[in-house]
């Protein structure tokens, strides 16, 4: 069984975010970039998998620019056998990037998309279910417990409310959630092993996709800043504060 | 123009997000139409149908509707999207389950979590956990936007639209098999006037029933958690606030043991007002608090139960 693995590379997750002053972007000079960490759940449950003899080969694949190869080789690190980095120097929208990977999972013939729910830059949460309708593949999002036999997948998903479980037929696309499990750190063999793997680079014309944007992006900026307000020095002060003060109690 | 809002309901009651919903799609179009999915669902229609501003009420019934089956619910949009100029979905877990789907099978680019409309094809939408405010505009025929309910006032009571019924579509691919909900006699985290949010410092499930939930009992509160201490097993994914869980913006947010990493913030700095308690006096969450007290929750929480008498 082929699973692919879709990863991103963007601001590390304890960066802080800031805005250009001229409200055209984020900006990203000289800031720390990582794998967005749902990716990083989507690649240690793919290489869980491969561990129990469930799945025989996992393939990480990213759409983004020549750096985005670090982030495969993360991946790679991990456990991922080979890459693909279909390279873009402009951001590529949601729709665009689950139109090259639904081109990449049938070239493959992967049996399996695992992905994160969501990039923690757009914050869309959007592409895994994208994905699944292009593909006509059943769809498992916010997955916290995949279980794979007898070509099908039975997941746990995080709903409103609770759990909810599901069934979905192979080949099928899950999206994992933050309770997945706990993504492990790559040895420094393993790291070294990494480098001797492949990475595949294409281009997006390769696989036909248009990635024109289709959004306009108006204007970047920041919110409202919140000041901080003050210290209370006890309880009762608290509650006496937020009765008359605040009126919200 | 016209606008299709998708309701969000359990099958017997209709959230106020759809209410908050249909007022972002007022602010688009006057012609607003609510479409009710689900099993046994002749209540949430009535009550949609109510729901001053709204056109006319479209129930859609089914099982796999019913049970919030991605596939079938955005097949069921996608046959109904010939009328309509653009979909609008409460930016809920379920919401965003199947929007996407709507968006692709249309060829439109979604646009997720929008908390501000500026006209019928510009839209404000949060960022890198909320730290950055993005307004796009879109070219798309058809479009397709979640929105972020706590942004949006809830559309008022005072209709009268007509309910009309049309054929779910079923899922192939994908069967539901059971779910676990958690059940509470507190109100809704997302609709809550109060929320008490607990952290990693309660350090186990144990201590987090302990203190947090009587005092939530006490205000009428809902019980909120970060992401640190719902990982560590103390409280269910369903009370997660932060940048990958729910958005609240309750009256009162009231932060205990909890650091305020960048993706909780995220989830609760709309709140009106802010306590934090917090035994580290450099914690981040103190930089949001409209109320800070610097002391161990072991001893600041039954004082607090105390005073409230």
């Amino acid at each position: 069984m082929k699973v692919l693995v879709p990863v991103k590379r963007v601001i590390d997750y304890n960066v802080k975010a800031r805005v250009k002053p001229d409200q055209s972007g984020v900006d990203l000079a000289n800031v720390k970039m990582s794998m967005n960490p749902f990716c990083e759940i989507a690649v240690e449950e793919a290489v869980r998998l491969k561990e129990k003899g469930v799945a025989t080969e996992v393939i990480a694949v990213s759409v983004g620019p020549t750096q985005a190869q670090e982030t495969i080789r993360t991946a790679l690190a991990m456990g991922a056998d080979r890459g693909i980095l279909i390279q873009s120097d402009v951001d590529v929208e949601p729709l665009a990037v689950a139109k090259l990977l639904a081109a990449v999972a049938k070239e493959e013939g992967v049996d399996v998309v695992l992905m994160g729910k969501q990039a923690i830059d757009g914050d869309n949460n959007a592409v895994g279910q994208m994905l699944s309708q292009l593909l006509g593949w059943p769809q498992a999002s916010f997955a916290s417990k995949v279980e794979i036999a007898g070509g099908k997948a039975t997941v746990t998903r995080e709903v409103d409310g609770g759990l909810q479980v599901l069934e979905v037929a192979l080949p099928a696309v899950i999206t994992a959630d933050l309770r997945l499990n706990e993504p492990r750190y790559a040895s420094l063999p393993n790291i070294m092993k990494a480098k001797k793997k492949e990475i595949a680079v294409k281009a997006t014309g390769d696989y036909g996709v248009d990635v024109a944007p289709r959004l306009k992006v108006l204007k970047v900026t920041e919110p409202a800043k919140r000041s901080a307000g003050i210290k209370v020095e006890t309880a009762a002060d608290l509650v006496s504060k937020l009765k008359t003060e605040a009126g919200v109690l | 123009m016209a606008v299709l809002v998708v309701a969000d309901s359990d099958n017997a009651h209709l959230r106020d997000t759809t209410h908050k919903t249909v007022t972002a799609a007022l602010q688009m179009s006057g012609d607003v139409d609510v479409l009710v999915l689900g099993q046994g669902a002749d209540a949430v229609a009535a009550a949609a149908g109510k729901i001053a501003g709204v056109r006319k009420v479209i129930l859609a019934e089914g099982a796999d509707v019913g049970h919030g089956v991605a596939e079938a619910i955005s097949a069921t949009i996608v046959g109904l999207m010939g009328g309509y100029d653009a979909l609008l979905v409460p930016a809920t877990s379920a919401g965003k389950n199947f929007a996407p789907r709507v968006a692709a099978s249309l060829d439109a680019s979604p646009i997720s979590d929008v908390v501000e409309v500026v006209s019928s094809d510009t839209f404000v939408r949060p960022i890198y956990a909320g730290n950055a405010l993005e307004t796009v505009q879109t070219g798309d025929a058809k479009k397709v936007l979640t929105v972020r309910p706590t942004a949006f006032k809830a559309a008022e009571e005072g209709g009268s639209a007509s309910v009309e019924k049309t054929a779910a579509a079923s899922a192939t691919g994908t069967k539901f098999v059971s779910e676990e909900m958690v059940k509470s006699d507190r109100p809704e985290l997302t609709a809550a006037k109060i929320v008490v949010s607990g952290g990693r410092a309660m350090g186990s499930a144990e201590e987090f029933q302990r203190v947090i939930e009587p005092l939530a009992d006490k205000l009428g509160a809902a019980v909120g958690a970060s992401r640190a201490a719902v990982d560590a097993g103390y409280a269910p994914n369903d009370y997660q606030v932060g940048q990958t869980g729910k958005v609240v913006a309750p009256a009162l947010y009231i932060a205990i043991g909890i650091s305020g990493a960048i993706q909780h913030l995220a989830g609760m700095k709309d709140s009106k007002v802010i306590v934090a308690i917090n035994k580290d006096a450099d914690a981040p969450i103190f930089q949001v608090a409209d109320y800070g007290l610097v002391a161990d929750y072991k001893t600041a929480v039954p004082e607090l139960m105390a005073a409230l008498g």
